[in-house]
């Protein structure tokens, strides 16, 4: 054998070290990656305890019907008799709207939230001072194409408010302490983000499983994953997301309700003309009060019952003395 | 300015402007989204989508004319598309370069030395437009345009519609609001890797050895007007030239004008002006192809022939048409849809609820990467007033049809809105049928007016073990004989209690051994004690009625049942096909 083919010391050192380097680094790895028993049960995501509280401690329960034609008059008359809008949005505050933009359907089908209301009340609250509007939901349909033919989104922009489509990081996981269908569910929290005052918008529509679509309905639209699984128990979860959602004002538009193959329609036929506008601080007593649009009662509507015991609210709504306005 | 420095420009911008058209299209209301970007002008420039299409339905559909454009360029200038205008050329051309600059000049000349196998490609042109021939009648198969396999521009458009947009959104550029997802994209993601990194190997791989158009324009450079060529003097065999030669056409020697990319290395290397893009042939002499030979033509363009009359022959274009592939609304009858579609993914694309997928072989191997409805994944089904595919089209597989058309809305009266299939109740799934669980999600998602599924409702028996007894009431309340319910469970609006005498009262609340009723009982006579009392859910059991169905998936999409769907649509009754028509 040649010299040449001989290792000399220093090679020889040197190689060993590489060696030895090389056992060091992949013992390391393992030892710092070593898992005897592998992956256990998935842990439950930290979930958020609730929404805050959005009513004023001080404007109680009020509700006030208006009776006209024209939804955008309607409203103005409602705000007016309940105080303006400035007993609700004062300066500085930020103001979530939250529409019901479940279809991809056009104003005229009434199968959403009108955009000249979303308009309208987003003007009011800039002109009461509101630092910020926002609006947004979780449509059922593809939500940008919801938000397009709705003509929400287009109204909501060009009258100032944000529009916030939901994101998947909006969604974060929520326990309602003692309720039973909201544990650990994604509930669309992002927009709520430095939010001050929450207001809900929402159209009287059929609805053939919990027989109506109305104000406490709406919140709906805040839940995210599989939701259409609380189908299976849709009363109590309307009622659950009224316990839940504890809104500064609702606004429920009869104008035009939807009689007929709710929540969707599609058919001008389904519609009829109620020239009715109701706008509260009480979720359940305008849910019972926009009941009778439909030719039913709260009694017919097991979630009314359900979001009264949670306290939401009362189902007896003329209890409150509702401020009746002929537009 | 260099000319390659013009080249490379020419290059870069429509690169760009094919990313740009490939982002915009895209439906919404954004600047970069669709408001009359000519988003197809790459396609429609690509003559070999049109030639296909025009043998396969004697039409030339819309923008295709435009491959005109290219035909005149090809004939006047040779093959300055491939070299200056192809935006997945200029991939390859980019990553080619990549990894051969660094090489000996010696390896890069070899590199760029021609091969006999870029003779292949014209057997695929060959294969491809044979198939694509419509036949007559008797054959019983129309033409089947498969170009799209391997046609630059429909590979690149799809690979970079369904592959890079969606990969990109999810890195964070933010495109689209949701996710996108494509059934089957790791073939089509492969497909383009592979032809991608095969540059590593030789430059311009693609191109030299597989392009189908490249093998269109390199027969019809023939003509051309002007071309690459050696001067009669002054070169001195440096073969500088053909180190960075594209095409592989052997610009020093014998030029093979098919060959030629346009890409003017040559010129540019040249120190010795001894290349010249002139109207005299080159004088080292031309050849205008490899040598193809007449077996391997024959060959190709017998199996393209036949293919269609063979495919056909498994019937699923005819009686046995898969149930299972729902095309897009507008889509032509399967027989018309193959002859046309170029498998671009610019439907794909545009589905603003993603929807529509590359199909795998449903429809079988014709069928492949050819848009197909999968309402499992999206956002919502395919949305009833929408009609951006087949606008988007670029061969009219899918049809632009118009929104009065897809719902029958509008003109004269009795008009049917457009089906793309019918959906199925599985009531072996279904939790009203099958679970005794009230749900009806389909129902309520149905879009169209009046709804195509509708319910009935029945009262059935819930388990509750033992029968119950009732010992006494108390106003609304109805004491049990033992404690055997769950409580609460009753209580959610659904439970009826059935008294004897047939009374049915809506339970409101309930306790291990008590049910609250909605009312107290009135006038009717109480339960005496130890009289049976049964606990049934009311169910509304969905029930489809063929006649409004449209197929639009909606309900498949919202069904809780996940996994199989325990509603689905098939293609049965849809309008493209008269054959498929299910009922009177």
């Amino acid at each position: 054998m040649s010299p040449e083919a001989l290792v000399n010391r220093r090679e020889f050192i040197g190689r060993a070290a590489k060696a030895g380097a090389v056992l060091l680094a992949g013992g390391g790895i393992a030892a710092l990656a070593r898992d005897p028993s592998g992956p256990g049960p998935a842990a439950p995501e930290p979930a958020a305890s609730g929404l805050p509280d959005f009513a004023l401690p001080d404007a109680g329960r009020k509700l006030c019907i208006v009776r006209s034609a024209d939804r955008v008059r309607s409203l103005t008359l409602a705000l007016q008799a309940l105080g303006g809008i400035e007993a609700f949005v004062k300066r500085g505050d930020r103001v979530l709207i939250k529409v019901n933009a479940a279809f991809a359907s056009p104003p005229l089908l009434s199968a959403t939230t009108h955009p000249d209301l979303v308009s309208e009340l987003t003007r009011l609250c800039l002109k009461a001072g509101a630092a910020a509007v926002r609006v947004t939901d979780n449509p059922i349909n593809d939500p940008a194409s919801a938000f397009a033919l709705s003509g929400i989104g287009q109204a909501a922009r060009s009258a100032g408010a944000e529009l916030l489509l939901p994101e998947e990081r909006f969604f974060r996981p929520l326990s309602l302490k003692d309720a039973r269908l909201i544990r650990s569910w994604p509930v669309l929290l992002g927009p709520f983000a430095g939010v001050t005052k929450l207001i809900g918008v929402a159209p009287v529509k059929d609805h053939h499983r919990s027989g109506a679509s109305m104000a406490m309905k709406n919140w709906y639209g805040l839940l995210g994953g599989r939701r259409n699984i609380f189908h299976q128990d849709i009363h109590t979860i309307i009622a659950e997301l009224a316990w839940m959602v504890k809104p500064t004002l609702v606004v429920l538009d009869g104008t035009t309700s939807m009689m007929t193959n709710g929540p969707t329609g599609g058919s001008l036929a389904d519609l009829k003309e109620t020239h009715t506008l109701i706008a509260g601080t009480d979720q359940v007593a305008v849910d019972a009060c926009g009941a009778t649009l439909l030719g039913k009662t709260a009694a017919d509507l097991p979630f009314i019952a359900k979001a009264a015991e949670l306290g939401a609210g009362t189902a007896d709504y003329r209890s409150l003395s509702p401020i009746e306005v002929a537009g | 300015m260099r000319i390659v420095t013009a080249r490379r420009a020419s290059q870069l911008f429509f690169f760009a402007l094919f990313l740009w058209f490939c982002v915009a299209a895209t439906l919404g209301e954004r600047f970069w989204q669709l408001r009359g970007w000519p988003v197809n002008w790459l396609l429609d420039l690509d003559p070999l989508a049109g030639i296909a299409t025009l043998l396969s339905t004697r039409t030339l559909y819309a923008g295709l004319l435009w491959g005109l454009a290219t035909l005149a360029l090809t004939v006047v200038l040779g093959r300055v598309f491939c070299g200056w205008i192809c935006p997945f050329g200029a991939m390859h051309q980019f990553i080619g370069f990549l990894a051969r600059r660094t090489r000996r000049l010696a390896v890069q000349v070899e590199l760029n030395r021609f091969r006999p196998a870029q003779a292949v490609k014209y057997y695929l042109l060959a294969f491809f437009l044979a198939a694509a021939l419509l036949l007559p009648r008797e054959w019983m198969s129309s033409g089947s345009v498969q170009i799209g396999l391997l046609d630059p521009l429909c590979l690149a458009h799809r690979s970079v519609n369904l592959i890079l947009l969606p990969l990109a959104d999810r890195a964070g550029l933010g495109l689209a609001p949701l996710p996108r997802f494509y059934e089957g994209a790791g073939l089509i993601g492969a497909v383009f890797l592979c032809a991608l990194l095969l540059n590593l190997w030789l430059p311009r791989f693609y191109c030299r050895f597989v392009c189908p158009l490249g093998a269109l324009l390199g027969i019809l450079s023939r003509f051309a007007l002007w071309r690459i060529g050696r001067t009669e003097e002054g070169c001195t065999d440096c073969r500088r030239c053909e180190r960075s030669c594209e095409g592989a056409c052997t610009p020093t020697a014998r030029i093979r004008i098919g060959e030629c990319v346009m890409c003017l290395n040559c010129l540019d290397e040249c120190r010795h002006d001894a290349i010249a893009y002139r109207t005299r042939p080159s004088a080292a002499g031309e050849a205008l192809l490899p040598d193809l030979s007449r077996r391997g033509f024959v060959a190709s363009a017998v199996s393209g022939l036949l293919a269609a009359p063979v495919l056909r022959l498994g019937g699923g274009a005819g009686p046995n048409w898969n149930a299972g592939l729902i095309r897009p609304p507008g889509a032509l009858a399967e027989e018309d849809f193959l002859a046309r579609c170029i498998k671009c993914g610019q439907c794909m694309r545009v589905c603003p609820t993603n929807v529509i997928h590359p199909a795998g072989l449903e429809s079988g191997i014709e069928g492949l990467w050819t848009p197909k409805l999968n309402f499992r994944v999206g956002t919502s089904g395919c949305q009833h007033t929408c009609i951006a595919c087949g606008h988007l089209c670029p061969t009219a597989a899918i049809r632009p049809i118009s929104l009065e058309e897809r719902t029958g809305r509008g003109g004269s009266a009795g008009r049917r809105p457009l089906r793309v299939g019918t959906a199925f109740v599985d009531r072996g799934r279904c939790l009203p049928w099958a679970m005794d669980k009230p749900c009806i999600v389909c129902q309520e998602n149905c879009p169209v007016s009046p709804k195509a599924i509708f319910t009935r409702e029945v009262f059935n028996p819930v388990r509750t073990g033992a029968p119950l007894a009732v010992t006494g009431t108390d106003g609304a309340r109805l004491v049990l004989a033992s404690a055997a319910l769950e409580a609460h469970r009753f209580g959610t609006g659904d439970y009826h209690a059935l008294l004897p005498g047939g009374l049915r009262l809506r339970i409101a609340s309930n306790s291990a051994d008590a049910l609250d009723l909605e009312r107290p009982l009135g006038g009717e006579e109480p339960p005496a004690p130890g009289s049976p009392v049964s606990i049934l859910v009311r169910l509304q059991q969905p029930y489809v009625d063929p006649k409004q169905c449209i197929g639009c998936g909606v309900c498949e999409h919202e069904c809780p049942v996940l996994g199989l769907r325990a509603i689905h649509v098939t293609a049965e009754n849809e309008s493209r096909s008269p054959h498929h028509r299910m009922v009177l």
